[in-house]
């Protein structure tokens, strides 16, 4: 994973609540063996028509869309399956942080450990954001601060451990392979075997 | 007074695995008792243990099985499954490979084992009291049926425990649902978790492992408890628990991976004292009554938007309500018995479990599903099949003009071949009624096995109870 910092783009805006992983990446795409190449099926269903054309009115194939790394969408986003092709097919398109006021458990733990930044803010911030789309935000890791144009900084929050990994750009199985004596040790201790 | 050592059951398995406590600064390093892997979230995190040169740390502890990608029409040889899908066959050719090369056991073809892996665990017993149980796929929280703590990982997390046997956690909150009153006749344990879904909000549990609690938890038996903690991920929570009593220990006595003799009875002793401890306190609270609930059905394309089988669908004019109204082709203020089905699913780590396909099969006995409907059934496992088979069930279903086909995921996600094709409406016993989830512009409703039943006798969205 490479060590992240700031992230600075405009937004693009998804205006729907409770976004499951099966739109995020259909399911019929999760025959593939590796991790590449997810980005050109994110939110397939959405994006693209019968024929395999883009559908306009889909935000993310508006012209202002094109580039952005910030995604905002409604509440309880990433929802659903566990599949982390759907942080993977997010990344694989050139999403780096996606902005909610509510983000699924599994979905947050996935993002995190492929270094796309899931950002919780509060319901009426996340209204302002949704009605005010390709506004230049800026996310500062160390922090754990979103910026807003307006000069607005607001706090979200992140657990440290994860926040770290992303400054740094470590995966934590190192840090799991590190306490490998710790885990012998409790399996020689414990009062029952499974 | 709340005593320092009054635990709930979370609590209780929590402790009972911690490698290394949690801190401000790390989250704990949690231990895992049972890693059940398939083929579809496991071959990225097989190519991580291979770049790492990394064994797989104790293939004791895991057990494979192959249920998404794969057909269920009969297979005798990978050449089958490419005939569904290349991208599948690769997929189940890799899993063959990897279980190989690391020494796993794997369920596959030729295994009377196979099924969907959370119907499996506990049909052989590997599923036990106590046990931390992950799993590459989210509804893993069915195994808390049995007071295991279970829940769905991603595939990089597939990886850890594959390597070390363990995950980094923090600690979650508790939710105590308390569901008590005796269930009218024809409402099920799928009923219940719809209703209870639908009360809480499909976000309600986010953050929390969901216990489950009062006497009408306590009456079902393990079946049912499955289908229920099967959705908590459907409410949000990541897992969700039932402490074990007596109908789980009958349960699991003998089957092929449960303690045998002596340590059967140590066993026993042990898992009694997980339950909640009398003034034990939980993050939160939610007294659920199940006497008035009623067959419950979806019509949105959340597993939230629910109600009883008769009534009208809301009208609301959010925009988030209209679309999944638009997607469903479904009018507010009508009951959904006015929508024509086209094709009917009984199936799912949900509802594919002997008991679902009896109240199924309750139904068709004697019957015929109405014309112009497609009625797929699917057993959770092979051995499910074996023991329907053994009951008639089969001849029940294909009598009935329903197709009878061998275990695996099947339509419940439509990656192996099984779809509902586009526009099409399904009425459907499994989890999720996401747009698109059985198929590309499929429209899913979710209901209990009965509902499904009766509803592809009428042709239309239908009460189970004249039936019964
Ligand atoms: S039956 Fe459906 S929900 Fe269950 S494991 Fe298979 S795909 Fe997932």
């Amino acid at each position: 994973m490479e060590p992240i910092s700031t992230i600075s783009s405009r937004t693009v805006v998804l205006p729907v609540s409770d976004v499951d992983t099966d739109q995020i990446i259909p399911a019929r795409f999760l025959t593939t063996t590796s991790r590449d190449g997810l980005g050109k099926n994110l939110f397939a269903d959405w994006r693209f028509a019968a024929d395999g054309s883009p559908k306009n009115d889909f935000a993310l194939n508006q012209p202002e869309a094109h580039g952005c790394s910030v995604l905002v969408a409604g509440r309880n986003f990433g929802c659903g399956s566990s599949r982390e092709h759907a942080p993977w097919a997010l990344l694989d398109y050139g999403i780096k942080a996606v902005i909610s006021s509510e983000i699924a458990d599994i979905f947050r733990s996935n993002s995190l450990k492929n270094g796309l930044l899931p950002v919780v803010v509060e319901q009426d911030l996340l209204e302002w954001l949704l009605s005010n789309p390709g506004i230049n935000v800026e996310l500062d890791i160390a922090a754990s601060q979103l910026r807003l144009p307006d000069g607005r900084q607001v706090t979200y929050p992140i657990d440290d451990f994860a926040r770290y990994c992303l400054l740094e750009g470590i995966d934590q199985l190192g840090f799991l392979r590190q306490h490998d004596n710790d885990i012998s040790k409790f399996e020689e201790s414990r009062s029952w075997t499974p | 007074m709340r005593t320092n050592d009054a635990r709930t059951l979370y609590e209780k398995v929590w402790a009972d695995h911690i490698v290394r406590p949690e801190s401000a600064k790390t989250p704990a390093i949690l231990y895992i008792d049972l890693h059940l892997i398939h083929e579809v979230t496991t071959p990225q995190a097989f190519t991580l243990l291979r770049e790492l040169k990394l064994p797989l740390r104790r293939p004791d502890l895991t057990l494979g099985t192959m249920d998404h990608s794969t057909p269920t029409t009969p297979v005798g040889s990978l050449r089958d499954i490419a005939v569904v899908a290349e991208g599948a066959a690769r997929q189940v050719a890799q899993m063959e490979t990897n279980c190989r090369d690391f020494g796993l056991e794997l369920h596959g073809f030729d295994s009377k084992h196979r099924g969907i892996v959370h119907v499996i665990g506990p049909e052989l017993g590997a599923t036990q009291p106590g046990k931390t149980i992950v799993c590459g796929d989210s509804h893993t929280s069915t195994h808390g049926a049995f007071g295991a703590l279970a829940f769905g990982i991603g595939t990089t997390e597939v990886g850890h425990v594959m390597a070390t046997q363990c995950l980094l956690q923090r600690k979650a909150k508790t939710l105590e649902l308390d569901i008590r009153g005796a269930l009218a006749r024809g409402v099920t344990a799928k009923d219940v978790i719809l209703a209870v879904i639908g009360q809480i909000g499909v976000d309600g549990g986010t953050g929390h492992v969901i216990e489950y609690r009062g006497d009408t938890i306590s009456a079902m038996d393990m079946d049912q408890r499955m289908t229920v903690c099967n959705m908590s991920i459907e409410a949000g929570a990541r897992a969700g628990m039932i402490a074990p009593d007596d109908t789980t220990f009958e349960y699991l006595h003998g089957r092929p991976s449960a303690p045998q003799g002596a340590d059967w009875t140590a066993a026993v002793k042990r898992w009694r004292h997980l339950a909640t401890d009398a003034d034990a306190k939980y993050d939160k609270s939610i007294s659920i009554d199940a006497s008035t609930m009623q067959p419950m059905v979806t019509f949105g394309t959340n597993p939230g938007m629910v109600i009883g089988v008769n009534e009208p669908v809301p009208d609301r004019r959010e925009p988030g309500f209209l679309k999944a109204l638009d997607y469903m082709q479904i009018t507010a203020g009508k009951p959904l018995s006015a929508s024509a089905v086209d094709v009917v699913f009984i199936g799912s780590c949900t509802n594919s479990r002997l008991s679902d396909l009896q109240q199924a099969a309750d139904i068709l006995r004697g019957r015929h599903i109405a014309d112009g409907v497609r009625m797929l059934v699917v057993p959770g496992s092979q051995q499910i099949k074996a023991e329907a088979e053994a009951l008639g069930l089969d001849e029940v279903f294909r009598t009935a003009g329903a197709e009878w086909r061998e275990s695996g995921c099947s339509m419940c996600l439509g990656m192996n071949g099984d779809t509902v094709d586009s526009g099409r409406l399904s009425v459907s016993t499994s989890n999720r009624n996401f747009e698109g989830r059985q198929g590309k512009g499929a429209r899913t409703i979710l209901a209990s096995p009965s509902t499904a039943a009766a509803s592809a006798v009428r042709g239309h969205v239908a009460d189970p109870r004249p039936f019964l």
